[in-house]
């Protein structure tokens, strides 16, 4: 393999990953938009989407399709619930308490997951096949990378929907901007905070369910994922939705690139260097618009 | 002696000395030494950090890193450049607190949780290099026969001379952070707590407060770091993961931010139940987990703290009531 052949390689990964960063980065968003908070709880969303669909599908033998719309519904739900039970009745509001607590949330979380599917990596089928394609510049790519993409866009085709065209979304823009202002104008703010809990939940799991193929998943696969995508939050503008699209694709490719040229066993270690780099020269981040003055 | 007394918790600290002098006597098993040395190391980290989280209202995810540095600087200082033992920990000290100035002032001076992301991906960082780096390190295997510590002719090669030495350094690093929290940096730092933009106008440098205290509670954790590698002679990687930024930090809450005795506190309990689950290390994760979020959601003060208030609340309300009949309220 030549050497454009070979960064072309580089690139198509990088976008799969950066794909997954992207829907992460989404999540955690929607979360901080909300509530002000990082949701570090996002990481277990993606190691429990992936396992969840390994029980599924592997385990319970039920039809694919079926078992991606359950374990969304499931995480989502269970999101919610993080919701609904600490976060909501935390006798203090500070922020640094409820990030602690979400970060106290995603320990039980991996606890729990540990005892029911055990430490060892699992695979989950791909969604149609493993035969690889052969593109132009002789860069190969496996159907399951044309399913993220492809998975990716149409989420980020919703979510723009979602939040542009409904009332329900116009809602949950308002409370993100100002909550008191929100609730004046008739709006549920605890309903839209609930809501943006769960929406995190599916995209957490739309993330560890569709590369779980691709990377194999375990209980705890969503730490590393998940923090990555936190990256690309920062990286983007933390808040921003285009940000977050362009901050995981840029991500993604910056960590492919990085790994495939310089080392692979520096590849974890890229993303965060990039992440400092971000908040060091410009921490409002590419699409950043002075999140940094928010107290 | 007056000002001397001036505090009442001089008491508190004149207690904590009179039980580390006489502790060793009760305990027998070499087990038990090693938990309590364990403690006595965490409990220094924790002072720091609460210092950072309790008084500057900062989250820092990457204490583990500093912990680390000043482990693998006093290792690699000794074990690969003969470096003499005391100030392979000052060097290592000091380096600790430059990188953490470096990665606390482009951060700090932002408004809002930027130094939780910085400190998190330094932490990984870090993290990582400590295992890819083996020339110097190791690698994930380790280093190891790194010499214990000695002062003139006394080398503290049991766990009994390590207690002493460790449970020295808390007790000068808790009256460090005492006489720091009742200084005028303290009062400072709590102005900042208690809200920024007030501190701002009363002019209170609040980046630059935050900065200092983020780089010394730093320093609190690599000289805790550099402790650990001359008492267990052995450090690797794995002691220094994301998971020990977070062990650090639920420590800091159970006993109480910005609670001086609660550290000591956080760090003695979390550390005996981390112990007393050894039999069963799955359970570490979850039981850490649901300590912290029971106490985040009821005790949001810690449980030292948390206790102490409704107790004082409890007491107020019986006076009320005792005075009732009198007909004054």
């Amino acid at each position: 393999m030549d050497f454009t052949q070979q960064i072309a390689q580089y690139i198509i990964t990088g976008l799969t990953i950066g794909a997954i960063y992207a829907i992460v980065a989404m999540g955690f968003n929607i979360i901080h938009n909300a509530t002000g908070i990082v949701n570090f709880a996002q990481c277990e969303f993606i190691s429990l989407g992936g396992m969840f669909m390994y029980s599924l599908v592997v385990l319970f033998k039920v039809n694919l399709v079926i078992s991606f719309f359950i374990s969304m519904v499931g995480v989502a739900l269970i999101g919610a619930l993080i919701e609904i039970g600490p976060i909501r009745h935390a006798r203090s509001k500070e922020i640094i308490i409820l990030i602690f607590l979400t970060i106290g949330l995603s320990e039980i979380i991996r606890g729990a997951a540990q005892e029911v599917w055990g430490t060892d990596n699992v695979g989950v089928p791909s969604f149609s096949g493993e035969n690889p394609i052969h593109l132009l510049g002789g860069a190969t790519i496996v159907p399951q990378h044309i399913w993220v993409v492809g998975i990716t866009v149409l989420v980020m085709l919703m979510l723009r929907y979602f939040f542009k065209n409904t009332l329900m979304g116009k809602a949950m823009r308002a409370t993100a901007v100002d909550r008191r202002a929100a609730a004046l104008a008739g709006i549920c703010v605890n309903r839209m905070i609930l809501l943006s809990f769960a929406f995190s939940g599916a995209l957490g799991a739309v993330a560890g369910m569709i590369i779980a193929p691709i990377s194999t998943t375990s209980y705890d696969t969503g730490i590393m994922l998940g923090l990555k995508g936190f990256a690309a939050a920062i990286l983007g503008g933390y808040g921003n939705f285009v940000g977050a699209i362009l901050g995981g694709i840029l991500l993604g490719i910056l960590e492919s690139l990085g790994a495939g040229l310089i080392s692979s066993q520096y590849k974890d270690a890229i993303a965060f260097f990039v992440l400092l780099l971000v908040l060091f020269l410009k921490p409002t981040g590419i699409m950043g618009y002075g999140e940094s003055e928010r107290v | 002696m007056d000002v001397f007394f001036k505090h009442k918790d001089i008491y508190g600290f004149a207690v904590l000395a009179i039980i580390i002098v006489i502790l060793p006597v009760f305990v027998e098993s070499k087990y038990y030494f090693i938990v309590l040395n364990v403690i006595g190391l965490n409990t220094i980290v924790v002072v720091g950090l609460n210092l950072l989280i309790g008084f500057a209202g900062q989250i820092s995810l990457g204490h583990a890193a500093f912990y680390g540095l000043g482990s693998y600087f006093s290792g690699i200082l000794t074990v690969n450049y003969g470096f003499p033992l005391w100030p392979a920990m000052l060097v290592g000290m000091l380096a600790t607190g430059i990188i953490a100035y470096l990665i606390g002032y482009p951060s700090l001076r932002l408004r809002g949780h930027y130094l939780v992301m910085a400190t998190l991906g330094f932490g990984i960082i870090v993290n990582i290099l400590m295992g890819e780096l083996e020339h110097f390190t190791g690698g994930h295997d380790g280093l190891i026969g790194i010499p214990q510590l000695a002062i003139g002719g006394l080398t503290f090669d049991n766990d009994l001379k390590n207690f002493y030495l460790i449970w020295g350094f808390v007790f000068l690093s808790m009256l460090a952070a005492r006489n720091l929290i009742n200084s005028r940096v303290g009062r400072a730092l709590r102005a900042v707590h208690g809200s920024e933009t007030a501190a701002n106008s009363l002019g209170i440098n609040t980046a630059d407060y935050k900065v200092k205290v983020f780089v010394l509670s730093a320093m609190f954790a690599s000289i805790s770091g550099s402790l650990y590698a001359h008492y267990i002679t052995f450090i690797s990687p794995s002691s220094y993961d994301f998971y020990y930024s977070i062990q650090v930090v639920t420590m800091v809450i159970v006993g109480g931010m910005g609670s001086l005795w609660g550290s000591l506190f956080g760090a003695g309990v979390l550390t005996f139940i981390s112990e007393a689950l050894h039999v069963a290390k799955q359970y570490h994760v979850i039981a850490y987990g649901v300590f912290l979020c029971l106490v985040l959601v009821f005790l949001p003060e810690g449980i030292l703290v948390g206790f102490y208030n409704f107790f004082l609340r409890r007491k107020a309300r019986k006076l009320i009531k005792r005075d009732e009949h009198l007909n004054i309220l």
